[in-house]
């Protein structure tokens, strides 16, 4: 058992309001009592938090230097007058963000600043969707213990927002040895609608922990887009969970791509709660070398006539690991459900190994599920069909790479975002 | 039509008689002395109770193993008797010499012995609680070299090749259950057959839990040598009773090159009521060796057992060697069952095939649990699963949990699942063409599960669809 991080609950500043003293206490005595997952817990059959576990990360310490706007360029995705929140190690860079664009009806500001401006708000969902009361999610317990600073995003009654709004968390070179625990609340309203992006970058190769949690709240009839995008150096560890509660009618589109961190582990949940409600999570993982990462995603169909969709895409090259674990559960009330999940792995090398497991759990009669799961590697005939077309080997194996991507990159909605990742997948694969 | 057809799932168990004959049966409890008395009582060479007591003391250092998406009160292992045989058990010369009671037992469950002699050539040896008491056709067999007997007759008959591959696909460390198979075991089945023979008729055994209080637990081995065919079938009945019964069987199978072993299940152990009393807990490991080019081929029915728990697996470990799994497993009232299979591949270009039908009724849990492994140097591996259920009822439940693992980029994996129920548009255009309800159902889900009874002999796909009827009666509405 990591004691380090009793150390750090001991250290946090006592201050904010008494329901979230109350609810770290909660989480800390949560996590003391279950102590890390092994892979003999069967959500982490197949990832060992144990590189993590033997770490001791000390907290974060704070931005090494200011940085400056050109230094984030390259996570902008083409867009610099999109709504934009960063945190740099952790802490909310006002310097860096600018929430000036936001339409009337949005409120967009840190965690830490949410506490003393809205703290019903805050008081009413924060903790409230994302559960910790199981080994499995001992990191949710961590950071509900721990949490210093993230995002919150209200979304107030019938408002659509046309910009979608960039949180990004950096780390730099004082990141080293350190850990963070980035807190997110995203609370949609009764018929509005909004974008998100929410992305993960290092601006330095030292080796740290994220360990994030969103909570998403979705309000009848309201519409989230919502993607996470985790491109940490290659060294680092980043744990994070997603967890949104749907009411009638409301629909959350999640999109993870994930290319970065040496361990990752993301877990995308979602409680469709209201009649008629529906998620869509697709998702994109490109690992080379040693890297592991690890998806679990969680569909719980709770209410009747809600519809659930899922297609993640793997590509694994060097000696990766993919992980990915697709949960369907249907409740005996939920009738006329309809859930479709697919997973597809395309094997690069001959040391990349993906564990996938796609699951169904349905206590209702009328419903219609399937799932489907294929792992492989290119496809001979169309690389010969190409090569007959006097296309070279390496341009074929590119392009079928890219093709398997693009698959799923074209469900992004976000035209500027869906261009700039499709950039990414291409160069990625063009110089081989 | 609700009405109509939970009148048919509702048909009771009519394999629930038992048999009054006096039997030797232990005490209960198990302790070394249980396992040397069972290994006398065989009159066993030193090497089994050797075995046996290795895997008694391994056993003891294992736990029960609580993974499976099933329920159960615990079990207390020092309330079952561990050996019950009838007390007629002098050597039969033929099967005129049966206990007439015994006879008529076989005659109920449909399985008249004299009468499947004259049948299209099926030899039968039924195991009547823990020591098997009739085998036909064995001179026939014999004629091909082909061995085929009780496992106790074998190991007194046959003890070098009893040796050589016992515990060889399931070791008595395997897991908690085949630790205690393998301290335990009172008898099973045995079939040998030798370098290029195909076996010229279906082998069959039937099993039957009869004493109450015993748990069964037999072990199969089943030896195909280089180049030799085997079909083998089994089928399973135990009486009504109102105490749970533990079954947990050990079976092993060995093809060796170029062979290939087919073994059919029909499992109608006794389900318990409709309030889930009673009813056999059907624990049971079953693992097939595939050398070079050889094949294994497992097909599975399963209606009854309370609980069914179990993965009849192939370790691809030749290369070009093939695994199959088909499998309709069906619960009802209070029945639950978590089963699938293990497909292996470690040799190169292997293949499996899997092709699961569940059907979940009244408060019955189905779930599939399948793991397909490629082992990083098995090039060339390929996997098709199919993995279909049917809800009946909104009571029921049905869960799939595939693992796949794929450590090899030459290897091709695809899995299918999906879950629906019977639709109203396929009755309702059945009784247009005037079928009842009833009817409707039976020909649907006999239709669902097609691909599964092709696999089957014809005796036992026949069988299986009268038994799939019977599981299902009252449960349609």
């Amino acid at each position: 058992m990591n004691t380090a991080f009793l150390e750090h609950f001991a250290a946090l500043p006592q201050e904010g309001p008494s329901f979230l003293a109350a609810m770290r206490r909660d989480a800390l005595a949560r996590f003391t009592a279950h102590g890390f997952p092994t892979p003999r817990n069967e959500d982490w059959h197949f990832t060992s938090p144990a590189p993590i576990v033997e770490s001791s990360f000390e907290p974060m310490r704070p931005m090494a230097a200011p940085i400056d706007r050109s230094a984030i360029a390259p996570w902008m995705a083409g867009s610099d007058e999109w709504p934009l929140l960063v945190f740099v190690n952790g802490r909310f860079a006002p310097s860096l963000s600018s929430t000036a664009s936001l339409p009337v009806g949005v409120r967009a500001m840190s965690l830490a600043s949410a506490l003393l401006e809205e703290p019903t708000l805050v008081e009413r969902y924060l903790g409230r969707v994302a559960s910790f009361n199981e080994q499995a999610f001992a990191f949710v317990a961590l950071n509900t213990a721990l949490m210093r600073d993230g995002s919150v995003i209200h979304v107030a009654r019938d408002t659509r927002v046309s910009r979608p709004l960039h949180m990004l968390f950096l780390t730099d070179d004082a990141a080293d040895g350190g850990v963070t625990h980035p807190r997110n609340l995203v609370v949609v309203d009764r018929n509005a609608e909004v974008s998100l992006i929410e992305q993960y970058a290092s601006l330095a190769g030292g080796r740290s922990l994220t360990n994030a949690v969103t909570e998403a709240v979705l309000d009848d009839g309201a519409t989230l887009r919502h993607y996470r995008l985790q491109r940490e150096n290659m060294r680092a560890f980043h744990t994070g969970h997603v967890d949104a509660r749907l009411a009638r009618d409301a629909h959350y589109h999640s999109f993870s791509f994930a290319t970065g961190a040496e361990l990752s582990r993301i877990n995308i949940y979602a409680t469709l709660g209201g009649e008629g409600s529906g998620a869509t999570l697709n998702g994109l993982y490109m690992l080379d070398d040693v890297q592991h990462c690890d998806h679990q995603t969680r569909i719980e169909h709770a209410r009747p006539n809600c519809y659930s969709r899922e297609l993640y895409k793997g590509i694994l090259d060097g000696a990766s690991h993919g992980v990915f674990n697709g949960k369907v559960y249907v409740h005996a009330e939920a009738q006329k459900t309809d859930g479709k999940q697919t997973n597809n792995t395309l094997l690069l090398s001959e040391r990349a190994r993906i564990d996938t497991k796609p699951q169904l759990e349905i206590f209702a009669d009328d419903v219609k599920c399937t799932h489907g799961a294929t792992v492989g590697r290119l496809d001979a005939l169309s690389a010969f069909y190409m090569r007959s077309r006097g296309i070279t080997a390496a341009t074929t194996r590119r392009l079928l790479t890219y093709a398997f991507a693009a698959e799923v990159l074209e469900t992004i909605e976000l035209e500027p975002l869906r261009t700039a990742l499709e950039a990414l997948t291409l160069a990625r694969y063009a110089g081989e | 039509m609700s009405s109509s057809i939970e009148s048919l799932v509702g048909k009771e168990y009519q394999y629930g008689f038992t048999t009054d004959i006096e039997a030797d049966t232990l005490p209960p409890g198990l302790n070394e002395d249980v396992v040397r008395a069972i290994s006398r009582r065989k009159r066993e060479p030193a090497f089994m109770l050797e075995w046996r007591l290795k895997a008694f003391r391994r056993w003891q250092t294992l736990t029960e193993p609580h993974w499976s998406n099933v329920t159960y009160p615990p079990l207390d292992y020092q309330a079952i008797s561990y050996y019950s045989a009838p007390k007629t058990a002098k050597p039969l010369g033929s099967l005129d010499e049966l206990d007439p009671k015994i006879r008529e037992t076989y005659d109920k469950l449909g399985i008249p012995l004299h009468e499947q002699k004259l049948l299209a050539g099926v030899a039968v040896d039924a195991v009547f609680d823990s020591v098997s008491v009739g085998t036909t056709y064995k001179e026939e067999l014999k004629k091909h070299g082909i061995v085929f007997c009780s496992f106790g007759e074998a190991v007194q008959e046959h003890p070098g090749l009893v040796e050589q591959y016992l515990g060889s696909v399931v070791p008595y460390s395997d897991n908690f259950f085949a630790a205690l198979n393998a301290a335990v075991f009172s008898d099973g089945s045995f079939v040998y057959v030798p370098k290029g023979v195909r076996c010229p008729m279906e082998l069959s055994t039937y099993f039957r839990i009869n004493a109450e209080g015993t748990g069964q637990f037999e072990r199969t081995l089943i030896v195909a040598d280089e180049g030799a065919y085997v079909s083998y079938l089994e089928g399973c009945t135990a009486p009504k009773r109102s105490a749970n019964q533990l079954h947990a069987a050990v079976v092993e199978l060995v093809a060796l090159d170029n062979a290939t072993v087919k073994y059919s299940t029909v499992q109608n152990w006794y389900a318990g009521d409709e309030d889930g009393r009673g009813g056999i807990y059907n624990f049971v490991t079953k693992r097939g060796k595939a050398l070079r080019n050889a094949k294994i081929s497992w097909t599975q029915v399963e209606t009854g057992s309370a609980i069914t728990w179990k993965y009849p697996s192939v370790i691809l470990q030749g290369d070009n060697s093939t695994g199959e799994f088909y499998s309709v497993a069906v619960v009802n009232n209070r029945q639950q069952a978590d089963t699938g299979t293990k497909m292996i591949h470690i040799g190169r270009n292997t293949k499996s095939n899997i092709v699961s039908k569940g059907i979940s009724a009244g408060h019955g849990q189905n779930s599939y649990r399948g793991q397909v492994k490629v082992v990083p140097k098995a090039s060339g591996a390929r996997n098709y699963t199919q993995c279909d259920s049917m809800l009946i009822g909104n009571r029921c439940g049905a869960h799939t949990f595939p693992y796949i693992e794929a450590q090899n980029n030459t290897a091709i994996i695809e899995h299918e699942a999906s879950t629906s129920k019977i639709g109203e548009d396929q009755i309702f255009y059945l009784k247009q063409r005037g079928l009842s309800a009833e009817q409707a159902v039976s020909m649907i889900v006999s239709g669902f599960c097609r691909e599964v009874f092709k696999e089957l002999p014809m005796e036992f796909a026949l069988e299986a669809q009268q038994l799939l009827g019977i599981t299902l009666e009252g449960s349609v509405g």
